[in-house]
This record gives C-alpha cells, structure tokens and sequence, in this order.
C-alpha cells in the first residue's frame, strides 16, 4: 500500500502535515507525536525579524470553531534558522516553512535566507486575516497575488506554495493568479475572518476585534473551495480546514487535494496527525486501495 | 517532569458552592509528577466544544488530581454534569508550578476561582503561613485552608470577613512576610505586585489567559514580559509554559 506522495517534485511519505502556526515548529507536540510519523512539519509563519504579535486576548471559543488574533508573532528568520530548523533536522519527516511579511521586502529577505537552507518547500503566508499590512491584502487581490507571487519565485531556488484567503469572492480566480505567477502548489484555506462579542460586558472577545476562524465549522468551506481550486489549476493543493479525522482529510483528497494540513484539531488532540494518517491506511485497506494518489479528486 | 495525555477516571464531582464544583479525578501519571500551582487541560466531551479548559490543580491526593472550578460558561457547566464513574480526558501537569522557598513568613493570597491552586500549596510549604482569601460574596475552601495556617478573609458583600478586597484585609490584619504566593483576576495581581515592590516582598503571581494548546505551540495566552521570551525573542511570555507562575517583576501587567 502506498502513502507516499509526490509534491512539486518533492516525495513525501505520507500526504499529512499540519497547518502554519498550529504545531509551531513541532518542538512542543514533540512530546506527544512521533514527529518521524508525518508528511511534513509546516512551521509557523517565520518574518525577516521578530514580531510581537497582537495584544491579548488573541483566542476565542466559538461553536465547533474558534477565533485567533495571534498576529504572527514569530522570532525572525535567524532564530529560527539556527534553533527550529536544526530541531527539526533530527527527524525524518519533511519541512515547509511558512513565510510571512508586511512588504514585498520583507517576503523577499525570508525567501532569500533560506536559499541556503536544507528545507523542502516554500508557504507563503499572503492570507493572514490578522496583520493588517502585507499579508491580507496581497491576498485578496488576484493582481497583487500574481505580482508577489512572481516576486517570490524570481528570489527563491525552493518550491514556492502560496497559501490562499478563503475571503474572496472567486476563489478559482485567485488560485490562477498564483499559477501564472509561477507558483508550485498552492495550499487552501487559511481561516475565515470573524468577530465574537461578549454580550454581558458588551465587548469585543478578542482585542483585535476580528480573528480568523478554524475548526470543524469552517470544513465544509475548504471542501468547497478546494474542489473549485483543483479544477482552475494544474499545480498541485494542500487543503486544509477544520479536519479533525481521517475522513475530513480524505474528503479534501477526494475534492482534489494532493496533501492536507491538520490544524485546529492539534488543540483538541495532540496525537490527532498521526491518528488520522492511521485512519487514512485502514480506509484505504478496508477498500481495496493500493495507492493514496487513486483518491486524489477522486470525487465522482 | 513528563506531561501526559489520559483518559482519567472522576472519583468524585460535588457542588461546593452555589457554582463551584469539586472533582477528584484519578489520573497517577498526572498526580505523580504535578506540583503546586501546575494546571491541567481537560477535554469537554461535546465536541462543539472544540478547547481544552485549562483549570489549575487544587490538590493532589494519593494518585488523583483535584479540581475546583466554577461553572460559569458552556464547558465548565458540562464539567459539572459529570459524574463519579465517568471518564474525561485530561492532559497534565502543565505549566511551572510555584517554587518553594522553604522556612519563611508566607502570606498566600488567592482571588475568587484564583483561590483552588494555593491549597496543594499550602499543604506543602513549611513555615508561618497566613492565608487571604477574597470572595465575592459565597465562601468556599476557606475551611479546608484552616488546617494549614491562618486564615483571613475579605469579601466584596462584607458578609464574611473585612468588606473589601484582599489588600483591604492585609491592612486590616496587619500580615506581612518574607513571600507572597498569589492567584487570581488580574486587577487584584496588579495591586499585589504594587504592594509586594512597595513593601519589599518578593511576590509571585499566577495568571490566567485564554489558551488553545496549553503547551505553547499556539502563542494565544502571551503576557508582556519584562525580559525577552525565550520563544520568539520577543517581550511575550507564554502563560501556559513560561507561566502561569511569574515572579512579580518578570511580568508588566
């Protein structure tokens, strides 16, 4: 039985991986998961320098979801290099590194930094519905999408993934613009921007206001939107929102998805990725499925 | 000193007041490796309810963890649905946990749902030990905390006590000591490291913060730190592993 699969060119041993900023860059869930089990470690956006992120509260509770305002806090590319990646190193397990920037610059720094580094591929974080320069606005905007995107891969000698907002009104058209752009894969959805009031006290949950939303309540969305990207494209997805066991993450394989990220459910269950790599192999054994790349938009 | 992830078996789940539960849940790993002042995460089985509560462990008797919350919100109020027999799965202990200094004058000082974590404490430190509780208006715990020092008592009705709050009491009593051990909301924090500095006290604070991981992967739960975090080089200490315990000056809150 095969689990393996081939991403832009790189061969992972299993299409599971875990979404930016849900596992940090695994040191923590090290404890937990046999980190050697996964696809790939997607780590937590990283900047040219350290951000401090959003005041707190960044977390909310909402029903079958949850709201978070975190602001990309992160220790800047440097840390990260000499600290995470060499962390990571020790495992045998693939490495995405999540990118994230206020300007065209500042993506630029990052890519250029990890030229040198023995990573796998390349998510650019153009959809974070928490930092309010940078970030969201090259992701709603095909133009700026297409133009960042081009920018990224004239700078960088990795696979270059970008990682799409679910808040726009096409999301074909922007999965298109970051194929014309030159992009590898493209990797949906980041969360969907929301907002939690406190009744009682008549206030905002969070301190930012808005945050972006995850878990179970946001997967019908991703199916969505994953299935409509995989027929505007030829590159290949990671897909991912609100997948909290095996059958969420067949189902966005089944939409079109090549890889999928577990995020939310790393909160719930920190054993969660590898419970739903195991739930994966006994559905493909319980079928009569030889190969995890016969499902891959498989949907009839 | 190992977290671990369990299916705990409740011992015991009782009203202690009229929105706060006790609960004895038996979970050896967790109870073995667990000091005072550490929390737990424990998972709502309805699974709208995605987050683990973070709730701080009371006492640690035996192989079972002891918790004291109150049933405020949506989680908490199923937490107090369960009963003896039942199963609930809980990962722990987590966070630092108060350093003991042994053999000195300690006032404990605990606020409202901040007052559960000093009694484990209580029970293990050796010394003179002065105890403050502030409540809103219903007491609880206060009787339990007797056997292990003195106990004073402030409440916000003035029903119990000295009306007022706990540094209204600490005046009224006239306590002092060589430590402050305290937990609760953050504006009775504030005041107690305002106190402590001006009083020459070292005081350590236990805070709260709304959390996802509580193993500090997500960065929900930061406070401002005065040192850069060992995380993201940053001013942002991790409540949930840096915490929830600080020493009062490492904190800006």
């Amino acid at each position: 039985m095969n689990l393996s699969v081939n991403y832009a060119g790189v061969t992972f041993k299993n299409p599971i991986t875990v979404a930016s900023g849900t596992f940090g860059s695994g040191v923590e869930y090290s404890e937990f998961v046999d980190l050697n089990r996964l696809g790939a470690v997607t780590t937590k956006g990283v900047a040219d320098r350290p951000w401090e992120g959003n005041p707190t509260p960044r977390i909310a509770e909402t029903y079958g979801g949850m709201l978070n305002a975190v602001g990309l806090q992160n220790p800047g590319i440097d840390v990260f290099v000499e600290r995470d990646i060499p962390f990571l190193k020790q495992y045998d397990t693939g490495i995405i590194v999540n990118v994230c920037g206020h300007s065209e610059e500042e993506y630029v720094n990052v890519v250029e930094r990890l030229n040198d580094v023995d990573v796998d591929m390349l998510e650019i974080n153009v959809s974070c519905p928490n930092v309010k320069e940078g970030g969201i606005a090259f992701g709603t905007d095909p133009k700026q999408l297409n133009h960042v995107t081009k920018l990224v891969k004239s700078h960088s000698n990795k696979p270059v993934i970008m990682k799409l907002s679910p808040n726009v009104t096409d999301i074909a058209e922007m999965a298109r613009a970051a194929e014309d752009g030159g992009a590898d894969g493209i990797s949906l959805i980041n969360t969907i921007t929301g907002m939690k009031i406190d009744v009682d006290r008549r206030k905002f949950v969070l301190a930012n206001q808005t945050g972006g939303l995850s878990g179970p309540a946001i997967h019908p969305v991703a199916v969505r939107m994953v299935y409509q990207a995989s027929h505007a494209v030829k590159i290949p997805i990671i897909g991912m929102g609100g997948v909290m066991n095996a059958y969420d993450a067949l189902e966005l394989i089944l939409a079109g998805a090549t890889m999928v990220s577990v995020g939310t459910a790393n909160f719930i269950n920190p054993n969660a990725t590898v419970e739903i790599i195991d739930g994966i192999e006994e559905y493909m054994k319980k079928n009569g499925v030889d190969d995890i790349n016969d499902l891959i938009g498989a949907v009839e | 000193m190992s977290k671990s992830l369990v299916e705990g078996t409740i011992v015991s789940n009782e009203p202690i007041s009229s929105d706060c539960y006790s609960m004895f849940i038996s979970a050896a790993d967790i109870a073995n490796a667990a000091v005072p002042g550490q929390f737990i995460n424990v998972y709502i089985n309805d699974g709208s309810k995605l987050l683990p509560r973070p709730i701080s462990i009371c006492e640690i008797v035996d192989d079972k963890v002891r918790i004291v919350f109150r049933a405020v919100g949506g989680g908490t109020k199923e937490l107090a649905t369960y009963k003896a027999g039942e199963v609930v799965r809980v990962m722990g202990p987590l966070g630092n946990g108060y350093p003991l200094e042994q053999d000195k004058s300690y006032m404990l000082i605990g606020g409202g749902i901040g007052i559960p974590p000093l009694l484990e404490l209580s029970k293990r430190l050796k010394g003179d030990i002065n105890i403050v509780l502030g409540y809103r208006d219903e007491i609880f715990l206060a009787d339990e905390f007797a056997k292990y020092g003195k106990v004073y008592i402030a409440s916000e009705d003035g029903k119990t006590g000295v009306k007022g709050n706990v540094i209204d009491a600490i005046n009224e009593y006239d306590l002092s000591a060589d430590i402050i051990y305290s937990c609760g909301p953050t504006p009775m924090l504030r005041g107690l490291k305002a106190y402590g500095s001006e009083h020459n006290i070292k005081t350590y604070l236990s805070l709260e913060e709304r959390m996802a991981c509580g193993i500090g992967a997500c960065l929900g739960c930061v406070t401002k730190s005065t040192d850069v975090d060992s995380h993201s080089h940053v001013n942002n200490k991790r409540v949930c592993k840096d915490g929830p315990v600080f020493e009062a000056s490492e904190v800006d809150l």
